[in-house]
């Protein structure tokens, strides 16, 4: 594995206005971003309790993206795939937890066993038991994607894993809309637990029914708070399994030099299941949160967050881990800002305004390596 | 007998690179593989390895058929290669190299034990144990890849080309410890374009050209045989 070469290969002409093109763009986009500067600086001046609501929907939305798009970066790390069906898995975990809570009561499960537990634990115990479950299929689920559609692949030109994932993505989006599935319908989600909302005017108040929060008081709910901490807590445990644990440190070795890897001892193809699993888990638990948060769900809702995620991680550099998660957080907030301050429809196009800047400016990202090859 | 090759052939694609290669080791030898630039001499270890399939014949390790066993099997059956330009995980430090070396034991005193003797053969490692793989030089690099692959405890260490690269001095040094190793209970299939150095350490020798054994004996012989000194050494 050659280093990328650094130096530029002789060629004076197309070097020069080369430069020359790199400077107006980059001009551009400086001028660009201090015009976002101001205007966001205005707003929040303008109208700072706004400012507060929209950035509080901003961080959960980039909470959710965090977990999606990890997903994207380690798969990417170890098999160089973008693994388009990524957010089909997501959108499994909001499915699989529908069905645990509104055909079989599975949140209940500890009142059924316990009955005199209290009913904060039955909460706690039975949501936490929905989300393990919608974790542990959708990594099941990703592992047999990669298994029997992406390891054929394996040595085959990237390309053809690339148009493979996208069969994939487009057939857990159909085969999920069939009558006797899922159904092509929106259908209300039925949480595992309520939703509370707090406002801050004056001290922290309850928001209850037909007491609507005054003028100017910022809301929050508890899902956003548990958004947040999860998103960090499972950022935090990766970093610590990826740097600290030996199956981490194999999975770095594999994403390297796979032959290498294997003159280790090490199996391969179970570090890649690995790495499937691991991600599709936190797409799993990242779909049950967003499910809970966004109650109305359907087979295409991984669509636009799963290409938002893929988004966060080439902003943040595709293959870093760190990276995803602080893309994923400019995302979530460019998104919120785009809704609040332009045009609620346009919140989707700025995804991929951002994705044409990044590859145009510096396609490896906040946090990526130069690199020769991408796809 | 420890390592057995009979009859290998191996193709990449239409390439037949090795036509019926035969060799053997004995417990406790060194042995070298020498040949030019494409002689198949690293598709040979490769093939032991378990990172290429051999079309036919057949691989024995200490009595085992091994032709078809996983490569991260037959690490744990054994056998350790130091691939041909070190591969060094370059993203990894030096000690999470050898820990890698280690991956397939689980006995964390032992493995550290292991480190120590590294270390030991090897003392610049431990000044740059938390250096990145990818920032040492090429000689540490070199040292890195045989410290990583003696990580496992293997009986038999197949080392492709390890003075590939290296000054003079370097390769010296590269060499005492290939010679230390050895004399520690350690058997070594050693490939080198450095024929001169290689047949200085080995006790038995073969000579690949083309994918074929062409010539075989003691280093001595081999180090005498005019065709050789012609072609490999430089002399005559
Ligand atoms: N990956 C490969 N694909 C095709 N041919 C290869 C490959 N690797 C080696 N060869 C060919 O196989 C023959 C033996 O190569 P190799 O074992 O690397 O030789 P050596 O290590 O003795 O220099 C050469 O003719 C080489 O061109
Ligand atoms: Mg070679």
């Amino acid at each position: 594995m050659q280093k990328a070469n650094s130096s530029q290969p002789f060629m004076p002409a197309t070097r020069k206005s080369g430069a020359r093109l790199a400077w107006i763009g980059r001009g551009f986009l400086l001028a660009l971003a201090l015009l976002v500067l101001i205007v966001l600086i205005r707003s929040f001046f303008d109208n700072p309790q706004l400012f507060a609501q929209i950035a509080i929907s901003g961080l959960q939305l980039g909470f959710v993206y965090a977990l999606i798009a990890l997903g994207y970066t380690m798969v990417y790390g170890i098999v160089k795939l973008i693994n388009f069906a990524h957010g089909d898995v997501f959108m499994a975990g909001a499915f699989v937890s529908f069905f645990a809570v509104s055909h079989f009561q599975l949140h209940r499960w500890p009142a059924a066993v316990f009955p005199g537990l209290p009913p904060i634990l039955v909460t706690i115990i039975g949501s936490l038991t929905v989300i393990l479950l919608s974790m542990v299929v959708c990594a099941l689920m990703a592992v047999t994607i990669e298994r029997v559609a992406y390891k054929p692949l394996r040595n085959a030109p990237r390309i053809a894993a690339l148009i493979t994932a996208i069969g994939v993505s487009f057939f857990l989006e159909y085969f999920g809309a069939l009558n006797f599935v899922f159904s092509p319908r929106f259908i209300p989600y039925q949480r595992p637990f309520g939703v509370v909302t707090w406002y801050i005017y004056d001290g922290i108040h309850l928001v209850t029914e037909g007491h609507a929060p005054p003028q100017g008081a910022i809301t929050f709910s508890n899902i956003a708070i548990i958004i947040m901490v999860v998103s960090i807590l499972m950022q935090l445990s990766l970093q610590f399994l990826v740097r600290r644990t030996r199956i981490g440190k194999a999975m770095r070795a594999t994403a390297f030099d796979k032959q290498a890897a294997q003159l280790m001892g090490i199996n391969v193809d179970r570090i890649i299941s690995v790495t499937f699993a691991i991600g599709a888990a936190f797409a799993g638990l990242g779909g049950v949160l967003y499910a809970i948060a966004y109650p109305s769900i359907n087979t295409l809702l991984g669509v636009l967050p799963g290409l938002k995620a893929f988004v966060a991680a080439v902003l943040g550099g595709i293959g870093s881990i760190p990276g995803a998660f602080i893309g994923a957080l400019i995302m979530g907030q460019a998104e919120s800002l785009t809704a609040g301050y332009i045009s609620t429809p346009m919140r989707d196009a700025i995804a991929f305004t951002i994705l044409i800047i990044v590859l145009l400016v510096r396609p490896t990202g906040i946090f990526g390596e130069p690199e020769k090859e991408k796809v | 007998m420890l390592l057995e090759v009979n009859d290998l052939n191996v193709f990449y694609g239409a390439i037949h690179a090795l036509q019926g290669v035969s060799f053997s080791l004995e417990e406790g030898e060194i042995v070298t593989l020498i040949g030019a630039n494409g002689a198949g001499k690293s598709t040979t270890l490769r093939t032991i390895s378990g990172l290429l399939r051999s079309r036919s014949g057949h691989i024995r390790f200490r009595g085992q058929d091994i032709s078809t066993v996983a490569a991260e099997q037959i690490v744990r059956l054994g056998i350790s290669q130091v691939p041909e330009g070190r591969k060094i995980f370059a993203p990894l430090t030096v000690q999470e190299n050898l820990e890698m070396g280690a991956y397939t034991r689980r006995n964390p005193a032992e493995i550290q034990a292991s480190m120590q003797r590294v270390f030991a053969s090897f003392p610049r490692l431990k000044e740059r144990i938390n250096q990145l793989g990818g920032t040492l030089s090429g000689g540490e690099q070199q040292m890195l890849a045989m410290g990583r692959a003696l990580m496992s405890r293997p009986k038999l260490l197949l080392l492709d080309e390890p003075s590939m690269g290296l000054s003079p001095i370097l390769t010296e040094e590269i060499f005492r410890i290939i010679k230390e190793i050895n004399s520690q209970g350690t058997t070594i299939l050693l490939v080198e374009q450095n024929a001169l150095m290689a047949l200085s350490v080995a006790q038995r020798a073969y000579v690949l050209e083309t994918g074929s054994v062409v010539l075989q004996g003691s280093a001595a012989e081999v180090r005498d045989n005019p065709q050789v000194r012609n072609a490999y050494l430089g002399v005559g």
